[in-house]
């Protein structure tokens, strides 16, 4: 098994780890505990697909800012008190499940068939592959128009959010 | 070499997780964890194809969906200020009416 491989494993069983302890846990702390785990090796798979300037934006705003703002809500609403049904088997869980396995054989399936068409990974990509120089180019050149767009999405989330957080104004 | 179906894989069993805590959890704040997750699995597909294709299109789409997350972030946690301040729960069983 090559490096590549050996990491691959380790960060995806990180992941679904993660991701089970994210959906397990009874306190919600514990569940936006585990999210960050599972955002932290998911940016180590992002720097295995040669993303290195992505990997540094989920940890700086995904793990960084977004859980961060998680925990600040959940410990200003005191939200610890737990779920009433435990273990149980409810039937919501497990049409829940089901759904889920469904949606997981379909997409398994699919991406199975229209995996051999991809072909390229063997071939290391350009040296500029993924950097944050040919990233910033991209998007003020190809993508300058949505980029502003976006901008302007974040500005009105800002407002928006002060607004309806706030009591009275 | 990982080829890119085992990435693909991977994302798709994120997204399904992240949509079992959607249809199971009865926290509201736990159920928008789970979207970022959703949210954190398609940008994984984005990454892959753009690795496989060698075309840096998907880092700029994986780009433009991280930052919508943030923005969804800031208003929906700032909704569920607002809902908990109103009613004094987040359990999406108790929360059925939009004027209260």
């Amino acid at each position: 098994m090559s490096v590549e491989q050996v990491l691959f494993w380790a960060f995806g069983t990180c992941i679904v780890v993660g991701a089970a302890g994210v959906i397990s846990a009874r306190n919600a702390v514990n569940s936006a505990m585990a999210l960050v785990a599972t955002f932290f090796f998911l940016a180590g798979i992002y720097l295995l697909l040669w993303a290195p300037s992505l990997a540094v934006l989920q940890v700086l705003v995904y793990a960084g800012a977004i859980m961060v703002l998680f925990l600040f809500v959940i410990m200003l609403l005191s939200l610890s008190e737990t779920e009433s049904q435990g273990g149980r088997m409810t039937l919501s869980r497990i049409l829940g499940g089901a759904a889920a396995a469904a949606l997981l054989w379909a997409l398994e399936s699919t991406l199975l068939r229209i995996a051999p068409v991809a072909r390229s990974m063997a071939t290391a990509p350009s040296r500029d592959f993924g950097t944050l120089k040919s990233l910033g180019v991209l998007l003020y050149s190809q993508y300058l128009l949505p980029f502003e767009v976006v901008s302007l999405l974040l500005l009105v989330a800002i407002v928006g959010a002060v607004v309806v957080a706030k009591s009275r104004i | 070499m990982v080829p890119t179906s085992h990435y693909l894989i991977l994302a798709a069993i994120l997204f399904c997780m992240g949509m079992f805590g959607v249809l199971v959890r009865r926290n509201a704040l736990v159920v928008f964890m789970c979207i970022e997750l959703m949210l954190n699995a398609a940008n994984l597909t984005f990454l892959a194809f753009a690795r496989a294709r060698q075309d840096m299109s998907g880092h700029a789409a994986a780009f433009f969906v991280i930052v919508v997350a943030a923005a969804e972030a800031a208003i929906g946690l700032a909704i569920m200020i607002a809902v908990f301040r109103s009613r004094g729960t987040l359990n999406i069983g108790e929360i059925k009416t939009m004027k209260y």
